[in-house]
């Protein structure tokens, strides 16, 4: 809770730095509070106790609370990664208040316990991100990244809205434990609308979190958007889209799970066939990229599916969620730095081995990472995700899951083979700055260290 | 029953009109057309949610469509914002224009 009430003053105050002239300031007191939040956030876990407030539509409990704290470290390491970007403009403090208010719907999302609290979670964590694609005024990609972005989540929001309002309809209560009683209550007697219902939220939320055939809008977006900003939408809003998600159909809708789930495994299938083909032949990376996302989307559904009616697998999600987010930082980090020159096809990475060796080691831990390669943590993500597969009657979904993952291992390693077996058309070292140094080796470090004591990270995520 | 006519024709309504809007935004070109379709959507829902709040006795749906109303009128001055951005740079808001991101 403490840690929603930081993020969202430090919106507050970032807006305030334009006016009291504290604009320098203003990036070290971001890191600071994002810290404290973090730090806030981690105090109450240790407590154990939950806290519910506004009449029981926010409840940070346990579960609320990892997830924050995951969502807090990737904004941490965000917030390094991308200040270069936004040191030189004008407009700083306008950026930093809306990735802050983007980051108080997500934390908002862990924790919601009513469908008041998930629908303005997603809007007051969607809005600045519509703004912030389409930040690069004069860019006319950027312009309809934001544009395309913005007709697409509100179209989901239609559905979210039209499914909540079905749901009312039928159990008469916004809260997620009412909705819970009145369905085992009514047991087979709920009129289908109420079904209806369920399948429309379900569809909205595979929007937000870019699982095909709900995709099509990620590739471009991810391609428009500043490189920051899609390194901000493919980790902490997924993060929280997933949180979400898994609260909303483990808490509300778990009784009724056979009417879903089907829809759901193949929603699955299907993104993990579509992701990985369609990311191989791409010869953009940021887009290869979002594909890459849409394929982790899957994964992290299935343990959504193994997951119907007890939180017994939540470890492997918020491992799987802290790995992937760590690793995409790192990865769109890199990319940031490589092609500052708007050169975004696999061609920019050419010779980076020698160009800047550090960079591309950096590079080649998180592409193993992503891929899915042994001791990295995306490895352990990955076996986490299957292990909590094998009880369940989807067998062939993890049989699918592991031969398109063989797919994904050849985009991944188009990047390694360009950094260290192609010729560069110049020879000219690439430098970069102090802080993309820092926040480069630490998330690199953070990623072999999650893969080095995988079971300790895990046992720290059982409920 | 609401006023004597059965809560599935209100139900109906809402549907047809929610269906009329993503038809819309999935068909039209122009895109404040595309805006108004989604403010279509929108408005079937608070419809819905306003008549099962009678139908309930209760009035968390009709506070909800409040905030559904705030939110709309939010994001659609984000999308005009975007949108003016757009024109300024392209002189046109046809979305058949928007086609620059691909392979």
């Amino acid at each position: 809770m403490k840690g929603l009430l930081i993020v969202s003053g430090l919106g507050i105050l970032a807006m305030m730095a334009e006016i009291f002239k504290f604009k320098k300031l203003l990036f070290p007191l971001v890191l600071l509070g994002i810290l404290g939040a973090y730090v806030a956030n981690f105090m109450e876990w240790n407590s154990g106790f939950s806290i519910a407030v506004f009449d029981n539509m926010i409840a940070f409990d346990k579960v609320a609370l990892a997830f924050s704290g995951v969502i807090l470290a990737t904004a941490f390491f965000w917030f390094i990664m991308a200040n270069d970007y936004f040191e030189d403009m004008p407009t700083v403090v306008d950026h930093f208040s809306l990735v802050l208010f983007a980051l108080t719907g997500a934390l908002m999302l862990t924790a919601f316990k009513n469908m008041t609290t998930l629908f303005l979670g997603i809007e007051i964590m969607s809005i600045p991100l519509y703004v912030l694609a389409a930040s690069k005024k004069k860019d006319v990609k950027s312009n309809e990244a934001g544009f395309k972005y913005l007709i697409m989540g509100s179209f989901a929001s239609g559905f979210l809205l039209f499914g909540i309002a079905l749901v009312y309809g039928a159990t008469g209560s916004f809260d997620l434990m009412e909705i819970r009683a009145k369905i085992s209550e009514m047991g087979s007697g709920m009129p289908s609308f109420f079904y209806a219902g369920i399948i429309m939220m379900l569809i909205a939320m595979l929007f937000k979190v870019s699982a095909a055939p709900f995709h099509f809008w990620a590739p471009d977006v991810y391609q428009g958007s500043p490189t920051v900003i899609t390194a901000l939408m493919s980790t902490v809003v997924k993060t929280a889209a997933f949180a979400a998600i898994l609260r909303l159909f483990m808490i509300a809708f778990g009784g009724v799970s056979e009417s879903w789930s089907m829809v759901l495994a193949s929603v699955i299938a299907l993104s993990l066939v579509i992701a990985n083909f369609s990311a191989a032949v791409q010869t953009n990376v940021k887009r290869t990229l979002a594909f890459s996302s849409i394929s982790h989307a899957a994964f992290m559904l299935m343990v959504v599916l193994a997951n119907l009616r007890s939180n017994a697998t939540l470890d492997a999600l918020l491992y799987y969620s802290l790995a992937y987010s760590i690793g995409s930082i790192a990865a769109f980090g890199i990319i940031y730095n490589v092609t500052k020159n708007g050169d975004e096809t696999f061609d920019s990475f050419n010779g980076l081995g020698k160009r800047n060796p550090l960079m591309a080691a950096c590079m080649v831990v998180a592409m193993l990472s992503l891929a899915g390669i042994p001791i990295t943590a995306g490895f352990f993500a990955k076996y986490f995700v299957f292990t909590t597969m094998i009880g369940t009657g989807y067998k062939w979904l993890l049989i699918l899951a592991i031969l398109t993952s063989a797919v994904g291992v050849y985009y991944y390693f188009k990047v390694i083979i360009a950094m260290y077996f192609k010729q560069a058309t110049t020879e000219e070292p690439v430098t970069i700055e102090l802080s993309q140094k820092v926040v480069m080796i630490l998330t690199t470090l953070f990623t072999l260290a999650l893969g080095a004591v995988p079971g300790f990270v895990a046992e720290m995520f059982k409920f | 029953m609401l006023n004597g006519i059965s809560i599935n024709y209100y139900i109906l309504l809402s549907a047809v009109l929610f269906i009329i809007g993503a038809v819309g935004v999935m068909a039209r070109r122009n895109s404040i057309i595309i805006f108004m379709c989604i403010e279509l959507m929108l408005n079937a829902v608070n419809l819905m949610l306003v008549s099962f709040s009678t139908l309930h006795n209760d009035a968390k749906g009709q506070v909800f469509v409040f905030f559904i109303m705030a939110v709309a009128a939010a994001e659609v001055a984000v999308g005009l914002a975007i949108l003016s951005m757009i024109y300024r740079n392209i002189k046109n808001i046809d979305t058949d224009l928007l086609s620059n991101l691909k392979n």
